[in-house]
Formats: C-alpha cells, sequence, structure tokens
C-alpha cells in the first residue's frame, strides 16, 4: 500500500514537472511576445508595422519565399521521384545527401553561398560580366532560401512514392494511357498530398530563414533586408517593441501555415 | 568553447523532457483527448517560429528591464547575454526534434507489450527500461544525432540573446558571422570548416541511426 502510494505521488510530481517545463518553454514566451507588441496600445503596433522599411521587409520575404517554395517544389519533386524510382550507383549517398542542410549550420551555409558566388569568386566574376549581381541582392536569398528548405519536399514526397502500389500504374498502361497522362492522372494525384505539406513547411521555414541570408543580403533597407534580419536589426537599435509588432505578423503566418500543414495530414490519416 | 557546453546542456536536458513528454503525449489517458491534441501541436510551435523571433521573446521576458529579468539580476544571477540565456534558447528551438523523433516510434509498438509487463506486477519504472527502452531506443538516438545538429548549427536565436560579446558569450556560429562581418574571410573559413567537418559526420551518424531504426 505504501509503496503504491509512493509510486503515484512520484507520478504525479513527474507529470506536474514536465508540463510546467513545457508550459514554461513554449507557451510562456510565444504568449509574452503577442503582449509586449500590443504593450502600448493598438497605435503603436500600428505605426511600426505601416514604418515603411518594415512592410518592404515582409513583402520581400513573403515574395523571395513563395519563389523559393515555388522552385522548391519542382525541384525537390524531380529529386524524390528520380531517388525512389531510379537504382544508380551513388543513390544511397544522394540519398543521405539530401539530409546535409538540416545537418549544416545556417550560418556556414551564407558563408558557402558567399565564397562560392561572392566578388572574386569564379562564378561571381563571370555572373557580374553578364550583368547579374548575385551575392547581396535578391537572387542570392533565393539561393540561401532554397538551399535551407531543400529537403522538405523531397522528404514528404519520398514516402508517398514508396507506397503508390506499382499495380496501378501497370493498369494504367495496359489500359493505353501514355507515359505523360499516367503520370497526370495516376501518379500526381497521390504525391500531391506530400508536395503540398512539404512546400508549406519549406515556405514557413523560408519565412524565418536568418542564419544563412543574414551573411549574404547585404541587408539594405528596403531592397535586401528580409523580416528576420529587419527583427534582429530593431532589437540591436533597442526597439524591443517594433521588433515584437513585425515579429507577430510572421508568427500569425506561420502559425496558420501549421496549421494548414496538420489540418491536411489530419484528413489523410482519417481517410 | 561555449558551443560545446551548451550543445552537451541542451541534449541531456531535450532527450529527458522530450522522451518523457512524448510518453505522456502518447500513453496517458489522464489527459484529455482534446487536451492531448491541443498539446500536440504546441509541441510544434518552435519550428514555425524563426529562431530571431525565439531570441527575442527570452529578451522580452527575462531581459534586465523585465520583471522576471531583474529579479533574477538581484539575485546575481545573469540570464540574458550569458549563458543560460543562450542554453535557453537553444532549449527552445531544438524542442520539437526529440518529441516528433519518438512519438510515431511509440505509436507503432502500441501499448500491448506495456500492460502486459504491468499485468504480471512489473513497476512502471521497470516496465519502461525493459519493455519501452528497448523499442525506442533508435528513434532516441536519432532524435539526439539530430538535436546535436540543431543545437550545433543554431545562429539566429543565439545571436540575439547572447549580445555576442567576445570571448564570453560567443558560439562558433556568431563567431563566423562576426568574422564574415569584419570582412575577415580567412578566420571564418577555418571555423566554418571544422563546424561543416562536424555535420559531416553528424550526417553519417545519422544514416546509421535511421537504418538501425528501420531495423527494428
Amino acid at each position: 500500500m505504501n509503496v503504491r502510494l509512493n509510486s503515484r505521488w512520484w507520478s504525479f510530481g513527474f507529470r506536474s514537472a514536465i508540463m510546467l517545463y513545457f508550459v514554461i518553454l513554449i507557451v510562456l514566451p510565444i504568449t509574452g511576445i503577442y503582449v509586449q507588441s500590443f504593450s502600448l496600445g493598438l497605435r503603436p503596433f500600428w505605426d511600426s508595422v505601416s514604418n515603411p522599411l518594415a512592410w518592404k521587409a515582409v513583402l520581400l520575404t513573403l515574395k523571395l519565399a513563395v519563389i523559393a517554395t515555388i522552385l522548391n517544389m519542382a525541384l525537390g519533386t524531380m529529386v524524390g521521384w528520380v531517388l525512389v524510382r531510379y537504382r544508380f550507383p551513388g543513390r544511397r549517398l544522394l540519398n543521405s545527401l539530401v539530409d546535409l542542410p538540416f545537418a549544416l549550420p545556417t550560418a556556414v551555409t551564407g558563408l558557402m553561398i558567399l565564397l562560392l558566388l561572392g566578388p572574386g569568386s569564379f562564378v561571381g566574376e563571370w555572373a557580374g560580366k553578364a550583368g547579374i549581381d548575385i551575392v547581396f541582392h535578391e537572387p542570392a536569398i533565393v539561393i540561401a532560401m532554397l538551399f535551407v528548405t531543400f529537403p522538405f519536399v523531397i522528404r514528404a514526397v519520398q514516402p508517398l512514392l514508396e507506397e503508390i502500389d506499382a499495380s496501378e500504374e501497370e493498369a494504367a498502361y495496359t489500359l493505353g494511357a501514355s507515359k505523360a497522362r499516367t503520370f497526370f492522372r495516376v501518379i500526381f494525384p497521390s504525391m500531391l498530398p506530400g508536395i503540398l505539406s512539404g512546400a508549406m513547411l519549406a515556405f514557413s521555414r523560408a519565412l524565418a530563414e536568418f542564419g544563412a541570408v543574414v551573411l549574404i543580403a547585404g541587408n539594405i533597407p528596403g531592397k535586401t533586408l528580409v523580416a528576420s534580419v529587419y527583427i534582429f536589426g530593431e532589437i540591436e537599435s533597442d526597439n524591443p517593441q517594433g521588433a515584437a509588432a513585425v515579429s507577430i505578423i510572421l508568427l500569425t503566418l506561420s502559425f496558420a501555415i501549421l496549421w494548414i500543414v496538420n489540418y491536411v495530414q489530419g484528413r489523410r490519416t482519417n481517410r | 568553447m561555449m558551443t560545446v557546453i551548451i550543445v552537451i546542456i541542451v541534449t541531456a536536458i531535450n532527450t529527458v523532457f522530450g522522451v518523457m513528454l512524448a510518453l505522456y503525449l502518447v500513453r496517458a489517458d489522464w489527459i484529455g483527448q482534446k487536451l492531448k491534441r491541443l498539446l500536440n501541436s504546441l509541441v510544434d510551435l518552435p519550428f514555425a517560429v524563426s529562431p530571431v523571433i525565439g531570441g527575442l521573446m527570452i529578451v522580452l521576458l527575462l531581459g534586465p528591464n523585465t520583471v522576471i529579468g531583474a529579479l533574477l539580476e538581484g539575485a546575481g544571477f545573469k540570464v540574458v547575454y550569458a549563458l543560460p540565456g543562450m542554453t535557453l534558447a537553444t532549449l527552445f528551438v531544438t524542442f520539437p526534434i526529440m518529441v516528433r523523433e519518438v512519438m510515431p516510434v511509440l505509436q507503432e509498438i502500441g501499448a500491448q507489450q506495456e500492460e502486459a509487463a504491468s499485468t504480471l506486477g512489473a513497476y512502471p519504472w521497470y516496465t519502461f527500461w525493459r519493455v519501452t527502452w528497448p523499442s525506442i531506443r533508435w528513434g532516441v538516438i536519432y532524435g539526439v544525432v539530430l538535436t546535436v545538429a540543431r543545437s550545433l548549427g543554431e545562429f539566429g536565436a543565439v545571436l540575439v540573446v547572447s549580445g555576442n560579446i567576445i570571448n564570453k558569450t560567443q558560439t562558433a556560429t556568431t563567431l563566423v558571422y562576426q568574422d564574415v562581418e569584419n570582412f575577415n574571410v580567412a578566420a571564418a573559413n577555418g571555423v566554418a570548416l571544422v563546424l561543416a567537418a562536424f555535420s559531416a559526420l553528424l550526417l553519417l551518424m545519422m544514416e546509421w541511426a535511421k537504418k538501425r531504426k528501420e531495423v527494428h
């Protein structure tokens, strides 16, 4: 009896400790930021959001993240397809290399891009002669976002592709469908949920990306200043309220995306 | 170096709490079904939050101008611009990884074996170590490797919280940033090379853990 009572107390303590830790670490900071940005009332919030630099930063981030996501949807689907369907030497190596952007610190990624494409490098000079500026301009930011979010779509598509029953495909061929038709009518629809949820995750990651972007964007206000770097600048110049206001826009967007992903996945598992 | 200390602390804490939380979220029947779903989606929040914003939250909550921050400072305990704050920031960012790795494994193995063990009179602890642990082991190890990789590479949150004071709160990634900003590309390269080599090593471990995980 005594032992049972003891163990019950223990497990109660454990539960409370874990839940408390969870709430303090995750929930509290997020509520904190919402409270902070509205702490001076609605007007200052609106002022810091409608600051043209802030607006431009958010819009630029959205635009570039959309570009990076679309590119990644196409590229990721193709790479996922190749990795699942074809057998060639080095496939295993390639497959594990896909995870590299997850493992590589983002600051290192930024530096890598800077060295490869920056002024003084071969590619950078060549592009400069052709009249395209890469580093410290928008293309570099898109490249950084692409690199960082590369694994998401692939990793979402692969399991779906492996799951597809080969007999469905064969049936389509037997019934006389062309290759393209089979792909679009049979294979593509079953890949679509994976592509979409991968793209959503990639998009929210691209919105949030900081480490790689800060090194190569040049951070010219109004031109190549993305939202996360803008927030960092606001913190550095001791304006936490403005930083919090812009953060809220990003946060709300990311939450919406996360919620959609959860919803889509929930529907898929329910089916 | 600061990085090593932070990585070790964060990995240790997150492993213990992540596994526990995953266990509770999957197994516990004392949490209502709705509440469980809510908690489950809350776990993902740090993924959705930009690391810079994560850092900002900690500065806002525990910075020198806030109630908690001032209280702690009065007690002679600095949080922001010091090691505890940086650890907290990294904890926040890497929190979901472990939970997300362990939960599917737990769901897959089901509760039957554990129930059998408790029916046979095993204590909860005993059940965990002898029944649950062997089957989630590789999931946990995979989660640990991912957590190490992420906390090693964490930059945004740490940069905001640390204040980047040279030789005091500078981590490897913020050092790279600093060197590049100062046009000291050679030095940045050196540090980046070390970091990249380490990540490559982690990547190999990830592959190895994944393979082992699939065997079970």
